[in-house]
């Protein structure tokens, strides 16, 4: 059962940012936002078509500045979040702004059969986060599963919740929530949780990882020193309540239930540098991606702590005849955690790993030097889980 | 010189005429010669040694062998002169014989006269022998006679006194009621009571049927009666001693009262005293109160002393009354078999309850040889019991001690875990004390000599004591368990594998424990110096531990001691500690050294700085930091391999600022169709470089950790500056500052090139987040770095 071989995609630019288009469930599209100062900056639309093993790309340009942070609407294919920087004055400022690609973009690929770079699209802005009072934007997250209304950004030490009005062209500081204290206050990452009605987001600020409520704005927990230095993301399980994933400078990847904040649940240290980036599988949670600065990506199979049951019931007319026995013994006995696969096609520090929206068994990685990589769930293992 | 020459004459088989000539020589000797020689030990050497029929003063002479011997050999002039030889031999023995005649002549005649003389007298006394004998035959007829006439007499006189025994027998009988009552009354001597009566008894039972014998007989079973009474009431006396209880059972037993009543006493009584023992041991002990038992006061006396009280008072109490149980009741129907076995166990059990309470209370470690001492002791005590009473719990005395020296040995375990936490915390003190200025902080290598020869120590002091278990003078020694089990199971795995179990878990802790979540997390100096303790365990100690402990406990040749020893899996396990804390210790000065390059580039305004004048201090303090943990590290640790340098290393560091290769590695290149052109350059020069393992285990020397150390910190500094956004005179400043470092840094790294690469993306991700990339002139640079 021979793997398909990982497809690359190299950019011109540096780049950091990668989101998939969260509203698209049938194609697989990845959108990648490039870091130039000294040239325009692009967003990358790379859509890959499974079947052919084939990329195909469109070009927008991204003219206001160098895009640290990417994020489309859950609701509408066309609509996407950047966090860039602004330059002037000897300052650098980052702001956010929400976008519109042009409507031919939005689904399937059209590229043009010439050559691409004379007639990159632009995109169109629909409203810009204001953020002149409250300091540097991190990261811009959409309400998960809703309409494309709400988004929360975090700007250095404040939680900005924004509502869309009117076809997204305008948007509404609704409340805020400022982090006060000592020490190391700007907040680096966030995610939205997709349980409790999204209410819940949590966030990441030098050691420590916050829960807040999005209703009061006020904190719902607290993990003091989570990890030893830096955190640099996190995730919530898609379909485990109360758990949460996050990752950072002391390699590791640990696994919290939000109730119980004295000690992770699990901690991976599989990574021999930073741990950028922690993904849940969207469908499959025991699957787990992490990317780091030692160039690696690692897919580990997390089981014990996953919604997934152990052991399947499975009869053994659903076993095609060729099976043979040893993979029904297998499946029998439940898969420790493990780490998966170490995929090693990067070359610089990874920055951004993310599942594909569209299909379950496949993810995208970037490095800083542009390198793309889609990569899919080892077979033997996807159809051990399927089965 | 004479008889010798004569011999030789005379042996010689023609008899030379020397000899006649020789034996003229000898005027008075003459005579006696040949007899001499005749008889002499001389001839009968000769004799023996052949015997020649040819000799003619031999034994075996034949005179016809000789003589035709003669005639044949001899010629006839040697024949005559021959003859001529014998004819006055012949005449010189004549004359022999009768010189010797006359000599003894006057002999004969006086023994002649002797024999005469005897003769007559013997005659005269024969007659007075007569005389004697018809003497003595009147001396005894007339005796006959006396004694018939003194026979009547003398009958009588034996019939009178035999009617005077009896009388005084029946004396003695009347008088018995009255002994009795002086004997048997308090006070008196109910023992000659009791044998003056056991000597009557019979007597009296047999003429019971006269009746002035039955009254004296009533009489006296009265009295006897009123003894057992008062001996009983006296058995029910708390207050007697087990030799009274003895004599007064004993009594009892002779005045015929029933055996089972008696033993059912005897024991009680005896339960009794045992008990009041007992109570007296358990007051010494505080209350057995499971809740407050760390309030307790130190007992009052020492164990020696409550194992010595104890099997004086209870166990001695109790070999009497057992010895005089068996005495008393051996053999007699009313004492139940097993009783006395019940009974004793019993008392031992609880005995053995309360040595145990009191064993309890020796928390501290206190003095092991009196503990061993008192446990001996304890020990023989219990084995004379177990002489007399083989059921009265040998497993469970045996057990206690072997509990009781289990119970030390945990301890001794204990202390040692709390002595080598005592040392750690002096060792910490040692590195967290201020130092006076100039000097290099305290001696790693000190410290860690103190340390491990001070652990060793205790652990040797430690053996030392438990061995006392052991030592050959010590009862319980010889017991199997102490042998064999107490050797392999509780001194080797228990106390020695424990503890450098413990030792390498407790190092590793420092490695492990949730040092970011909160606890006072170790210091880098110490987890050096503990990973340098484990590998010298690893290497060396425990071997010699293992050994040692062998060498003081050895492990029987039977049973499980024959598989492999404990000593390559510790080993392993000291190995796994070492590499987890040096890995730890990498991590944690790496992350110091990373933090601080974090912080100074994070709040850093790189946009609006000056011209760079200076190398930051920050980095100065990079170099400093990481030169003292180079002195602290080779305190401990050897060298290493270095990879050969090239000698032009610092020639090619900023070849990535040459001007002439920046523009075609950020060209503007919008050319879609090949996208992996514009990296390529830096990717195929990453083909050729290894991947490098940012946190990574290190091996056990300077330079690998050294490396780890400045990797981390670099890479640090690397995705730092890619985070931020740099104006010209930042981007110089990260010139200068990488070229300072590459300048100081390379001697401690095991591969220089890895320092170059890492230092080559800090410059070309600097380039990168540049907004207006114009590099320093490399000379200028250089300059900088010199001067600062």
């Amino acid at each position: 059962m021979e793997d398909d071989a990982p497809v690359i995609y190299g950019l011109e630019f540096q780049a950091r940012a990668l989101t998939p288009q969260t509203a698209e469930t049938d194609a697989i599209r990845f959108l990648v936002g490039t870091q130039s100062l000294r040239y325009d900056n692009q967003i990358h639309i790379i859509d890959f078509d499974d079947e052919n093993n084939i990329i195909n790309k469109n070009v927008l340009l991204h003219q206001v500045g160098e895009i640290w942070h990417i994020s489309t609407s859950p609701a509408d294919k066309g609509v996407l979040a950047t966090c860039y920087n602004k330059t002037s004055d000897s300052k650098v400022m980052t702001c956010a702004a929400v976008w519109r690609m042009p409507k031919e973009l939005e689904s399937g690929s059209h590229e043009s059969p010439d050559d691409s770079s004379s007639n990159a699209q632009t995109l169109e802005l629909l409203c810009h986060l204001d953020n002149t009072a409250h300091g540097n934007m991190a990261c811009v997250m959409w309400e998960p599963m809703g309409d494309g209304k709400k988004i929360i950004s975090l700007a250095d030490n404040n939680i900005l919740l924004w509502d869309l009005q009117e076809s997204s062209d305008k948007a509404v500081l609704s409340s805020s929530a400022a982090l006060e204290g000592k020490g190391q206050l700007k907040f680096t990452s966030g995610r939205w949780s997709p349980h409790h009605n999204c209410t819940q987001i949590a966030t990441a600020n030098d050691t420590t990882v916050r829960g807040w409520d999005t209703r009061s704005m006020r904190q719902i927990y607290c993990i003091e020193n989570a990890h030893g230095q830096l955190v640099r993301d996190l995730d919530f399980n898609p379909n485990k309540q109360y758990y949460l994933a996050s990752c950072g400078d002391d390699c590791k990847v640990k696994f919290w239930d939000t109730r119980n904040v004295t000690e992770p649940v699990k901690t991976l240290e599989e990574h021999s540098h930073w741990v950028w980036n922690v993904r849940y599988n969207h469908s499959h949670d025991q699957l787990i991606l992490t990317g780091s600065s030692d160039s690696r990506v690692i897919l580990s199979n997390m089981v014990s702590i996953s919604s997934e049951p152990f052991g399947h019931m499975v009869d053994d007319d659903e076993l095609s005849d060729q099976e043979d026995q040893h993979q029904e013994e297998k499946i029998k006995e439940p898969l420790q955690d493990s780490v998966i696969a170490t995929y090693e096609e990067h070359e610089d520090s990874v920055y951004a790993v993310e599942w594909s929206s569209a299909d379950p068994w496949l993810f995208a990685s970037l490095s800083y030097d542009g390198r793309l990589v889609i990569n899919r769930v080892p077979r033997a293992l996807k159809y051990h889980i399927l089965l | 010189m004479a008889e010798v020459e004569a011999a030789a004459g005379g042996s010689g088989a023609g008899g030379s005429p020397e000899a006649g000539g020789g034996g003229g020589g000898g005027a008075w000797r003459r005579p006696h010669g040949p007899l001499q020689r005749y008889y002499g030990p001389a001839a009968a050497e000769a004799a023996e040694a052949a015997p020649d029929p040819a000799d003619i003063n031999g034994p075996h002479f034949d005179p016809e062998v000789f003589l035709t011997k003669v005639r044949s050999e001899c010629p006839l002039g040697q024949l005559l002169a021959r003859e001529a030889a014998l004819g006055r031999e012949i005449r010189a023995l004549d004359s022999d014989m009768q010189t010797l005649l006359y000599e003894n002549y006057n002999k004969f005649i006086s023994a002649t006269d002797t024999i005469r003389k005897m003769k007559v007298d013997f005659r005269r006394m024969e007659a007075e022998m007569d005389d004697l004998a018809a003497n003595m035959a009147a001396i005894s007829t007339s005796s006959a006679r006396v004694s018939a006439a003194l026979h009547d007499r003398h009958r009588r006189g034996a019939q009178l006194a035999g009617v005077q025994a009896l009388l005084r027998k029946l004396q003695s009988l009347v008088e018995v009621p009255g002994r009795l009552r002086r004997w048997a009354a308090p006070g008196g001597e109910p023992a000659r009571a009791l044998r003056c009566h056991a000597r009557a008894r019979a007597v009296l039972r047999h003429y019971r049927h006269l009746p002035s014998f039955r009254a004296i007989e009533d009489e006296s079973q009265a009295i006897m009666a009123d003894l057992a009474r008062r001996l009983r009431a006296r058995l029910r006396d708390e207050t007697l001693d087990p030799k009274e209880l003895t004599e007064c059972v004993e009594m009892l037993l002779q005045l015929e009262e029933p055996p089972e009543e008696l033993c059912q006493e005897f024991l009680s009584h005896a339960g009794a005293r045992l008990e009041a023992e007992l109570a007296a041991l358990e007051a010494e002990l505080p209350p057995s109160d499971p809740s407050g038992a760390a309030a307790t006061p130190p007992p009052a006396s020492d164990i020696l002393d409550f194992v010595d009280r104890g099997s004086s008072a209870f166990v001695g109490t109790l070999c009497l009354l057992a010895a005089s149980y068996r005495s008393l009741f051996e053999g007699r129907a009313g004492a139940g078999e097993g009783r006395l076995e019940a009974f004793a166990a019993g008392l031992t059990g609880r005995y053995f309850e309360l040595l145990e309470r009191r064993l309890a209370l020796e928390r501290g470690l206190g003095d092991t040889s009196l503990l061993v001492r008192a446990l001996d002791r304890f020990h023989r005590r219990l084995r004379a019991l177990l002489e007399l009473l083989p059921a009265a719990g040998a497993q469970a005395g045996a057990a206690l001690v072997a509990r009781a020296a289990r119970e030390r040995v945990g301890r001794y375990l204990r202390a040692l875990q709390t002595f080598f936490l005592g040392c750690l915390g002096d060792v910490r003190q040692a590195l967290a004390a201020p130092r006076p200025p100039g000097k290099e902080g305290p001696g790693l290598p000190d410290l860690l000599a103190t340390l491990s020869s001070s652990v060793l120590g205790q652990l040797k002091a430690v053996l030392a004591y438990v061995q006392l278990f052991t030592a050959r003078d010590v009862a319980f020694a010889s017991l199997p368990y102490f042998k064999g089990e107490f050797c392999v199971e509780a001194v080797r795995e228990g106390l020695v594998v424990a503890f450098v179990r413990w030792l390498c878990r407790t190092a590793r802790g420092f490695a492990d424990s949730p040092a970011e979540r909160g606890a006072p997390a170790a210091p880098p100096a110490l987890l050096l110096l503990l990973s340098r303790l484990c590998l010298d365990y690893e290497a060396t100690t425990i071997s010699y531990i293992l050994t040692l402990t062998d060498e003081q406990f050895p492990p029987q040749e039977c049973g499980p001691a024959a598989a492999p020893g404990p000593g390559p899996v510790l080993c392993a396990e000291a190995r796994a500690a070492a590499q987890r804390l040096l890995d730890h210790y990498v991590q944690v000065q790496g992350a110091a050294v990373a933090q601080m390059l974090r912080k100074s580039v994070e709040t850093r305004d790189w946009l609006g700085t000056v011209e760079p004048r200076n190398v930051r201090a920050v980095m100065k303090r990079v170099v400093e930091d990481i030169t003292a943990i180079d002195i602290q590290v080779g305190q401990l640790f050897e060298e290493g391999v270095r990879r050969a340098q090239s000698s032009d290393s610092s020639r090619r560091a900023f070849s990535v600022y040459s001007s002439s290769r920046a523009p075609s590695r950020y060209a503007p290149s919008y050319t879609p169709s090949a996208p992996m052109d514009t990296h390529l350059l830096s990717n195929i020069q990453k083909l050729f470089s290894e991947r490098i393992d940012i946190f990574s285990p290190v091996e056990f020397n300077k330079v690998s950790v050294l490396t780890g150390i400045i990797k981390i910190s670099l890479k640090t500094l690397l995705e730092c500056v890619r985070l931020r956004t740099l104006g010209r005179f930042g981007l110089q400043q990260v010139q200068v500052d990488g070229h300072y470092l590459q300048l100081y840094l390379w001697r401690f790294a095991a591969d220089e090139r890895v320092v170059q690469g890492l230092l080559d993306e800090v410059a070309a991700s600097a380039t990168h987040r540049c907004l207006d990339p114009v590099p320093m002139e490399h000379s200028v640079v250089e300059l900088i770095c010199e001067r600062g």
